[in-house]
């Protein structure tokens, strides 16, 4: 047994060396090869695919928003009403599920029978920057009208910020909205008058 | 193309890749740990280390070695975590003793259960210079147990087992490192974020205001995901977009959690000096992989037919089968990183991620420990087949006597026996009831998830369970310690009973270890002795929640 405690402490100091040794490869270098890979060939995307209008940064294409007002787009339900400092899903199940969705329905006017899946349930991460295009085409009609734009040029706008499946089959056909939003606003911006 | 479709094809194209670099880098491994010369960069770790790569440990020096580093990982992490405060780059992380210790245990033990939120309760620092390296260093452990294990069964002379720091430093410099620097850069071409950057406030579009996150986030996820850690960097882990932005970031997450614990049956095969024997685990894990991945679909795309078709917890970007196909992948091995929030998930669908857990994580399990787990079936399986048709068990030639299967039988009762006694307790005292979210099956399943993730060094949640009390802490990192530890001590003393014998020749007395039968009753062993010992537990959770 003594000769064990022996072999414990001595096997203990060098894993305290392998630590220090592992520590500086593995906490400080490694990562500090991959944050200069990033600035070589993924500069954009290592700073988080910011999207800036006039030069001032409004957020990430890959971070959904919380869209206030009937001339935007809307996003899906959030359990952390997208604010960025926390992320996470509702992780409600069962009957609570179901009066939530109710509340999530009647926030947004729709009928929790004919909505879109996407448009009654929160994200995994309360920050999902995309909606179904069947979500997109629902709110045509409202942005359209509160924008004061034709419906088929805001219909056309959603058919082109539709993304497919990447490679053809790799996840859901989606639209982001921040892009569409954005696309939105250019619109109404090179509009003559 | 429909949802099937295209599900179906986003397998085939993982399994696909799978299939083809577990060849490689299955007999790349096997090269790894039986060559005899060592890399001029490990000459210096071990010169710095003050270790002789030349010396052989028998099992009980080998299982100290792990011990004692892993204790020393603890301290050194908790210590970094207790200090982040007056450390550079606080940025007003802070977390509670108890919360501290539980997550040092957690990342130590390759299971990185988080009871805090990856935005608050740590520091960039912590995460970067503590959590990250913890994520390439526990895998590297697991690896050398199981490569220990192998030995123990086909060497023929001698009492060694190999030398702990050599398989660690090799597995580290010549499978970890080179994979996860690739992939961390394939994760940064595909929109992770690795920069150095605070968190800052923007005013969006609608006049509201929105915290962007910054971090080294590329190179922990990478790392997170090929060591089958599975700690997130933000709260909502693989689903948060920063880590996991898109379709193609998905699918290589979840080929990177399965490669290393997929290409190991390659690697038994070839240390064994006969690959049939490696293609009879790969066949075993495969077949439990493909039984539970289909269980997992099958009710999320039922569930997918209802108003809410499946999507509360799920990412859009990724829709449901790969979402089932993560989830499924993430609890087959100890990664427990989540791509959608597995409490959401359909009775049946969240109840067969955790079954996925109890069965032991064999398919294929973790870095390691999910080959010498299977290997433990194995030698469960040949005890009791021999019993059947009366033949002397054995394994590769080594005789299964009294104390192997022993040592093998106490080894495989320590998760269920932590896991039954801490959900049982914490329902009945009952000193968790208040931290549930959901009432019923729903909440007991909870609970029972809680435990069942760290006792099996998973790490993933039913997340509406509030953990972070001082009581479901302790027991919780208590769990992962001895579900952790306690195994690794028995498979390296089966190793050192192994080690010892000859390898007996074949006879037409032995029974084959590599056939198609076999593997089949490898299978049927595995689903028996998680179903019996978990059924009723599971019959008052997500059986009886199915049922209502």
């Amino acid at each position: 047994m003594n000769s064990t405690l022996n072999a414990f402490v001595k096997q203990s100091w060098a894993g305290l060396r392998a630590m220090l040794v592992f520590t500086v490869l593995f906490g400080l270098l490694y990562p500090a090869i991959v944050w200069g890979v990033g600035q070589v060939v993924a500069r954009d995307q290592s700073t988080g695919s910011l999207v800036s209008v006039d030069g001032t940064v409004v957020g990430s294409s890959l971070v959904g928003q919380q869209w206030t007002g009937a001339q935007w787009f809307w996003g899906r339900p959030s359990a952390s009403a997208y604010s960025g400092d926390t992320s996470g899903g509702s992780n409600l199940s069962g009957s609570a599920l179901s009066e939530e969705v109710a509340k999530r329905a009647s926030a947004v006017g729709l009928d929790p029978t004919s909505a879109p899946a996407d448009a009654l349930t929160a994200s995994g991460s309360g920050l999902d920057p995309d909606i179904s295009p069947a979500y997109a085409e629902s709110q045509v009609a409202r942005v359209a009208g509160a924008r004061g734009l034709p419906v088929q040029q805001v219909a056309d706008l959603v058919a082109a910020h539709t993304k497919g499946r990447v490679a053809g089959f790799l996840g859901e056909p989606r639209v982001n909205v921040l892009e569409l939003n954005l696309a939105l606003d250019r619109l109404v911006a090179s509009r003559p008058g | 193309m429909s949802d099937t479709v295209s599900g179906l094809l986003t397998i085939a194209v993982l399994v696909a890749a799978l299939a083809v670099v577990h060849v490689p880098l299955g007999t790349w491994m096997a090269r790894v740990f039986t060559d005899t010369k060592h890399w001029r960069i490990e000459r210096i770790v071990y010169r710095l280390v003050r270790v002789d790569p030349g010396s052989e440990q028998r099992w009980v020096t080998y299982a100290v070695a792990v011990i004692g580093f892993s204790v020393v990982g603890i301290v050194l992490l908790l210590a970094m975590i207790l200090l982040q405060g007056v450390l550079p780059f606080a940025r007003g992380a802070a977390m509670n003793v108890d919360t501290a210790l539980n997550t040092a245990v957690s990342f130590v033990t390759n299971t990185n259960w988080q009871s805090y939120a990856g935005e608050s309760g740590v520091s960039p620092l912590v995460q970067t210079v503590g959590l990250t390296v913890q994520n390439f260093v526990s895998p590297a452990v697991g690896l050398a147990v199981a490569v220990a294990l192998v030995r123990g069964l086909v060497r023929s002379s001698g009492s060694e087992l190999g030398n702990f720091w050599v398989d660690l430093v090799r597995g580290l410099f010549r499978v970890i490192v080179p994979i996860a620097l690739i992939g961390a850069v394939v994760l940064l071409l595909g929109g992770v974020i690795q920069n150095l950057t605070a968190p800052t406030t923007v005013t969006t579009l609608s006049g509201g205001h929105q915290v962007v996150q910054g971090g080294l986030v590329a190179s922990q996820e990478a790392i997170k995901e090929l060591g089958t850690n599975g700690g997130g960097y933000f709260n909502a882990n693989s689903a948060h977009p920063f880590e996991n932005p898109n379709p193609l970031t998905n699918l290589v997450e979840i080929f990177l959690l399965l490669v290393i614990p997929f290409s190991l049956p390659r690697t038994y095969g070839v240390m064994a000096g006969d690959r049939r024997q490696g293609w009879t685990v790969l066949g075993f894990m495969t077949t439990l992989w493909v039984l539970m991945l289909t269980v997992v679909t099958w009710s999320e795309v039922h569930a997918a037919s209802g108003p809410l078709g499946g999507m509360e917890g799920k990412e859009l970007r990724f829709g449901v089968w790969p979402s089932a196909l993560f989830a499924t992948s993430t609890t087959a091995t100890s990664t427990g990183a989540v791509n959608s929030m597995h409490e959401s998930f359909s009775a049946l669908g969240g109840g067969g991620a955790l079954f996925n857990m109890m069965l032991g994580e064999l398919s294929p399990g973790g870095v390691g420990t999910g080959l010498y787990s299977a290997l433990l079936v194995a030698i469960l399986t040949v005890f009791l087949a021999g019993l059947m048709v009366g033949r002397t068990p054995e394994l590769l030639g080594k005789q299964i006597g009294r104390r192997e299967i022993t040592l093998t039988a106490l080894a495989v009762l320590v998760m269920p026996t932590l896991v039954l006694a801490f959900t049982g307790i914490g329902m009945v005292a009952p000193l968790v009831s208040s931290q549930m979210l959901a009432t019923g099956p729903h909440g007991l399943t909870e609970v029972m998830y809680a435990y069942t993730s760290a006792a099996n060094n998973n790490g993933s949640a039913f997340a509406g369970f509030s953990a972070d009390t001082p009581y479901t802490n302790l027991t919780l990192a208590l769990c992962m310690f001895l579900g952790r530890f306690a195994p690794i001590v028995l498979v390296l003393a089966l190793a050192g009973s192994l080690v010892t014998q000859r390898r007996r020749p074949v006879t037409a007395g032995t029974l084959p270890t590599h056939t198609p039968t076999f593997i089949g009753l490898f299978v049927g062993v595995a689903v028996i002795v998680g179903g019996l010992t978990f059924f009723p537990a599971l019959a008052l959770g997500p059986l009886a929640e199915a049922l209502s």
